[in-house]
């Protein structure tokens, strides 16, 4: 488990990183390396050439934008998970982090790792998906903005022709108050999620729902937002009965089957998962916001 | 050409320099071409957590880093651990709660809990767990691996139990 | 002051704790290669001409040998080590395979280069022209009529078949108040030591000596086979176990690998390093998995049993490499602690074209144990009793030992429980775990919703058999005290264990003791390290050999000092009158007498050298017990079982150190957690391997696992000098049992009854959905 021949490139830009994958024969980008480097290892995926984006300084900040926050897309996943600025203007992002794999991959994986690998159960890209993130991709043709609704192409497979590179992320801020879930069902902590949901309420001064959004994660190809089950929340008094009859719409994501997990099971996890992270939602709504 | 290339870095506290194929990995570099064979491979994909070193004072998987992406970095392994013949508290607390039976997941657990008494200096049980999620035993129940930390932690706040 | 009996800190420790270790990988020779193995991606296949030219053309390739290129002798198969009448077809793996391949991953040709990476880039360029043959894959099946065959050649794919059984078992039946019966599945998977197995062989023309350094569990085994294929000579070969990270079993086998990079290293005429990586472990290290029971329980209108009967269907993999053991100790281990009046089980063992299975901690023990403990259940639920009073009402009593159990174990002596007190065991495992006050704080959380259960499983080991295990222990002029075993550890600490044992005897402290262990030049016979045995007859052969070394130095320095041997005592390696130390001599001054004076004839009735070497030959088995409880949460939404509690009441006769043994239970029963509810060895229909990954594979984490609350009993055997059994291997063997039991004692309002393991989230969802529909 030797990963196989490839030529090396560290640009320092990413200009020059851009280049390097407009002009070279059969290019990989390397981020974190959590996943790509396993998968080299297995020789599952054999590049000719390597581009390591790791001394790319640009790629590495977190711009606070008042409304936005702005990710690069090597910002690793423990920074963030430290950032207080995650913690008190984001806390959904912070809560699904803590989910995602070890401390030790976590160290060196990054956001933009994990929405450019888009394994179909990973934590972050639904999470982003609930925030409706926009992801910027560059090229040498020049740049473009992506919803994340319109990120996942298929199994495994981002928007991203092959000459382009996920650069940075940007969130739009939910208002001091809201409250975020994120709660999965894994088989052992860190293993990547058979179902997860992703949930943030923000509640009127009455109490009722004032703005919602969900999304599950390790059902389908990629993250599914649960558009039905906000509809159903939105406007209402959150309760129970409520949070339970809306988690039903998760149990019609079309759902996977693998070695871990029927698409049946998957979908049953994911109403109880809704539930949970409804419920873990309201809480920190009701509680002020703040963890 | 771009398969070989010169890296120089800091492994435990000692400058180093060498030209090495790009497609080593950084466990392979430590062993075979440092010769700090403490680092140990268990899986080569990531998971066991074997080979677990501190790359600037933070854990990661040195099978899943290569050589050249330690170039200018800082990497503590298993073997500068030590003064001389003096073990620290952690090693010394895994003597004294049996936490370790082969040895062989020994270097890695070592790196992790030095990060995390680095970071949270007197973890609870649970969190211990936590952190040691990432790095598989299969010898101890790692009962004696989470006695070890919670012991060290206690030594070094001075509350040797 | 005895050092048996005490936590001694393990001399083992200091230098894997600074990275100091030496395992076969940290060995580096001058002018060493490296070989990658080319393994076969079907489960079943005709193999035909193999194209090498390309991997040959690559720069840093020295040699693609495949079976055509092995020395004639071993172009040959491994032999089958333990032959039985029952075996139907003895076929056994190839060094590299000849014209067929059974199972996806079997070796078809040995890939050397400068670095193991070179040698995968040249593994990917080599040519095999398969002829793929549909492959036998779940073992059920494989019995059907018509089935694929796992071997062309064979009509149906029976490997063996015999039965155990005595007294008549049909009369009890035909006499029961009640009769229940259950079909049970278990899946074990994989040893899976975080170090894969590792060798390295160099050849050395002068000598005309090959050394094969290899983390096996049986050295001796591995030389023997070796020279039993090649027809060399054994002071020709010498195999060295060095530090070995972990083995579980997987690592006892004399691999076909171990033969063929022993023959690259020869015709290349330089050292030869293989170091498995995980993929191929989960590829071609033996595993230990599935087996099916259809049983049976005949009991009385007071729950007492009458007999057990019913078939076991084993799955053997592709080959046989260590005959039907796994199968014959499941089907002597049923009866466990409980009096059984009469027994009948049939074993069928098939074949399939999956690796072979071998055993793995526990080895075919956990599978008895499920199949019993779960009957043992189903009699307490339908007669509405407490499963430990059921349990209670019919273990052997302390009383009636040592009992004949009326079976023959695997060593082919009859099945006789030596020791032990089955009735206190059980008490001492319930008070820890508070079983009596469970049924409260049970109620307490169903009235909140929440589903708690306990479980007790019981259990005996036959551990420590023989034939023998042996030690040499000498005192050296220079005063060191070297005790040198055949078996080779894998992290139990036999170094600590031997050291404290020889110190107790020499009356020296276990560090002036430096014990050695794995190395087959060091002793010239041994069996291995497996089946716990290595404490019962290594210590045992160590305890001995120093006992005579002591005689010795009594009977030398009673001379030399003109005491008698009564008034000496033997204290910090120094022999002295009694209360007087300075009248006395250092061992090392009685090694100079017992070595010998040049042209001096030997003192009267001195044998040459201060040293003994001992084989201790155990008449028999010695048989280990313990009882487990654990308490578990079933989250009723996602099917997830937690664990909350888990205790073990531990009987390994006399405790050398307390300390090791509560880690080899504490890693037993993590294993045995594992098996319970993580780890599944999957293959598709067509024998496909499909977890070959960390990923996919579960092995049990940290946080998921459970403090192991432990308690412990000595029975001491009457059968070793020590009075000691193993423990390696008792934490393992009722967990699975012990899990499903607190798992269905939980979902009790749903009547759920688990019947395999693992015990999936998604399996337990199911059946209580199934429950709630019924």
């Amino acid at each position: 488990m030797k990963p196989p021949p490839f030529s090396y490139h560290r640009p320092d830009s990413v200009d020059e990183a851009l280049g390097l994958l407009a002009t070279l024969d059969d290019p990989k980008i390397l981020a974190g390396g959590q996943s790509l480097m396993p998968m080299m290892n297995f020789r599952y995926v054999m590049p000719a050439n390597l581009i390591d984006i790791n001394r790319i300084d640009d790629l590495s900040r977190t711009e606070n934008g008042g409304e936005t926050l702005r990710i690069g897309a090597m910002v690793r996943q423990r920074d963030l998970e430290f950032s207080d600025l995650v913690k008190a203007r984001c806390p959904l992002l912070h809560a699904a982090l803590l989910n995602v794999g070890h401390v030790q991959t976590r160290n060196r994986g990054t956001i933009g790792g994990s929405l450019s690998h888009l394994d179909p159960a990973a934590e972050l890209p639904a999470a982003l998906m609930a925030l409706d993130a926009t992801l910027h991709v560059g090229s040498k043709r020049g740049t473009r903005d992506v919803a994340i609704t319109d990120w996942s192409m298929g199994y495994m497979t981002p928007n991203l022709e092959m000459d382009e590179m996920l650069t940075a992320i940007t969130i739009p801020l939910w208002p001091a108050g809201h409250g975020a879930g994120f709660v999965e069902f894994a088989r052992r902590h860190g293993d990547f999620a058979m179902a997860g949901t992703a949930a943030m309420l923000a509640l009127s001064p009455s109490g009722t729902i004032e703005r919602v959004a969900l999304a599950v994660t390790g059902v389908d190809i990629g993250p599914v937002r649960l558009h039905d089950a906000e509809a159903m929340l939105a406007g209402q008094t959150p309760s129970e009965a409520l949070f339970a009859d809306a988690a039903q719409t998760a149990g019609a994501v079309p759902g996977l089957d693998d070695v871990h997990a029927s698409k049946a099971y998957r979908r049953k996890l994911a109403i109880v998962m809704t539930k949970r992270a409804l419920a873990q939602a309201l809480a920190q709504a009701q509680g002020g916001g703040d963890d | 050409m771009t398969d070989r290339m010169t890296i120089s870095l800091t492994v435990n506290g000692d400058a180093v320099s060498r030209e090495v194929s790009v497609r080593m990995t950084l466990a392979d570099f430590l062993r075979h071409e440092l010769g700090l064979t403490g680092t140990h491979l268990g899986c080569e994909h990531g998971v066991c957590g074997a080979c677990t070193i501190l790359m600037n004072g933070r854990t990661a998987r040195s099978c899943l880093t290569l050589a050249v992406q330690a170039d200018g970095q800082s990497i503590d392994t298993v073997e500068g651990m030590a003064d001389g013949d003096d073990l620290s508290p952690l090693q010394q607390a895994f003597i004294d709660q049996h936490g370790l039976q082969c040895g062989f997941c020994t270097p890695g657990m070592l790196a992790t809990i030095t990060e995390l008494l680095n970071t949270n200096p007197d973890p609870t049980e649970h969190e211990v767990r936590e952190w040691l999620s990432g790095n598989a035993c299969r010898c101890t129940g790692y009962q004696g691996i989470v006695d070890a930390a919670l012991a060290a932690a206690k030594t070094l706040q001075g509350k040797v139990p | 002051m005895s050092w048996v009996g005490s936590a001694v800190k393990r001399v083992e420790d200091p230098a894997l704790l600074q990275g100091k270790g030496q395992f076969v990988d940290d060995i580096h020779l001058p002018n060493m290669v490296e070989a990658a193995i080319l393994r076969s991606p079907y489960a079943h296949a005709k193999v035909g001409a193999i194209d090498a030219s390309e991997a040959l053309a690559l720069p840093g390739v020295h040699a693609v040998i495949a079976h055509a290129d092995l020395p004639t002798e071993l172009q040959a198969q491994i032999p089958l080590l333990v032959p039985n009448p029952a075996i139907h077809y003895p076929v056994m793996q190839y060094v590299l395979a000849k014209d067929a391949v059974r199972f996806a991953g079997e070796a078809i040709a040995v890939v050397v280069a400068d670095d193991r990476y070179i040698a995968e880039d040249a593994a990917e360029r080599i040519i095999v022209d398969f002829d793929p043959l549909p492959a036998a894959g779940d073992f059920r099946a494989a019995l059907e009529p018509g089935a694929p065959t796992a071997h062309a050649e064979r009509d149906d794919n029976v490997a063996a078949a015999f039965s155990q059984a005595y007294g008549d078992v049909d009369a009890a039946f035909a006499n029961a108040a009640h009769v229940f019966r259950e079909e049970l599945f278990q899946h074990r998977g994989a040893g899976h030591p975080i170090e894969c197995r590792t060798m390295l062989a160099a050849h050395d023309p002068v000598t005309d000596t090959l050394t094969i350094w290899a983390n096996t569990q049986a050295p001796h085994r591995l030389r023997d086979v070796y020279c039993r294929m090649t027809g060399a000579a054994d002071n020709q070969v010498r195999v060295i176990s060095p530090d070995t990270g972990g083995g579980f079993g997987s690592k006892v086998q004399a691999y076909p690998e171990h033969m063929a990079i022993a023959a690259a290293a020869t015709q290349l005429g330089r050292p030869v390093k293989y170091i498995e990586d995980r993929r191929e472990h989960f590829l071609a290290t033996h595993q230990e998995r599935d087996q099916l029971w259809d049983l049976e329980i005949a009991v009385d209108a007071d729950a007492k049993i009458l007999g057990v009967r019913g078939k076991l269907l084993h799955d053997s993999g592709a080959y046989l490499p260590w005959g039907i053991i796994t199968p014959f100790i499941s089907a002597s281990t049923t009866p466990g602690p409980y009096v059984l009046p009469t027994y009948k089980l049939d074993v069928t063992c098939i074949f399939t074209n999956k690796v072979a299975t071998t055993p793995v901690r526990g080895a075919g023990r956990p599978q008895a144990t499920f199949a019993m403990e779960r009957l043992m259940d189903r009699v307490a639920r339908e007669l509405d009793l407490d499963p430990a009073e059921v349990r209670r009402r019919n273990y052997v009593p302390a009383a009636a030992m040592p009992y004949a159990v009326g079976l023959t174990f695997r060593d082919g002596s009859p099945v006789v429980y030596d020791s032990g007190d089955y009735p206190a065991c059980q008490a001492k495992a319930l008070d820890l775990a508070d079983y009596d006050t469970f049924r409260a704080k049970q109620e307490a959380a169903r009235s909140e919703g929440r589903y708690i259960g306990i479980g007790v499983a019981s259990y005996v080991e036959g551990t420590g058999l023989g034939p023998f295990e042996g030690a040499t222990v000498k005192v050296t002029p220079g005063g060191h005290v070297i005790a040198q075993i055949g078996a080779s550890a894998q992290g139990q600490g036999h170094r600590t264990m031997l050291a404290q044992i020889v110190a107790d005897r020499l009356g020296v402290t276990p560090e002036d003791v430096t014990v050695t262990g794995g190395n087959s030049a060091d002793l010239a016979h041994g069996i291995g390290t497996f089946a716990s045995r290595v404490t019962a007859n290594a210590g045992s052969s160590a305890h001995v050999a120093a006992s005579n070394v002591r005689e010795k130095i009594l009977k030398i320095a009673a001379n030399l000092l003109e005491a008698s041997e009564e008034d000496l005592d033997l204290e910090g390696g120094r022999v002295f009158v009694k209360g007087v130390p300075e009248m006395g001599k250092s061992f090392g001054e009685i090694a100079v007498v017992a070595n010998g004076m040049p042209g001096f004839s030997m003192p009267d009735g001195i044998s040459v050298g201060l040293d003994d070497t001992t084989y201790f030959k155990p008449e028999r088995s010695t048989y280990a017990n313990g009882c487990h409880v654990a308490e578990v949460e079933v989250d009723i939404e996602t099917g997830n079982v937690a664990i909350l509690r888990y205790v073990t009441a531990h009987d390994c006769g006399t405790i050398i150190n307390p300390m090791m043994v509560e880690g080899q239970v504490a890693g037993g029963v993590v294993h045995g957690i594992g098996n319970a509810l993580f780890e599944w060895m999957r293959y598709d229909e067509g024998a496909q391997p499909t977890t070959v990954n960390f990923g996919e594979y579960l092995l049990p984490m940290a946080t998921e696992m459970p403090t192991i609350e432990q308690t412990h009993i000595e029975s001491p055997t009457p059968l070793n000098p020590l009075g000691v059994k193993g423990a390696g291997e008792g934490g393992t063997i009722p967990a699975a049992a012990v899990i499903a039991s607190a798992i269905d004692d939980a979902l009790r309002p749903f009547g759920v009854k688990i019947t395999q393991v693992p015990v999936t989230p998604e399996y337990l969802l199911d059946l209580i959905a199934q429950r709630r529909n019924d």
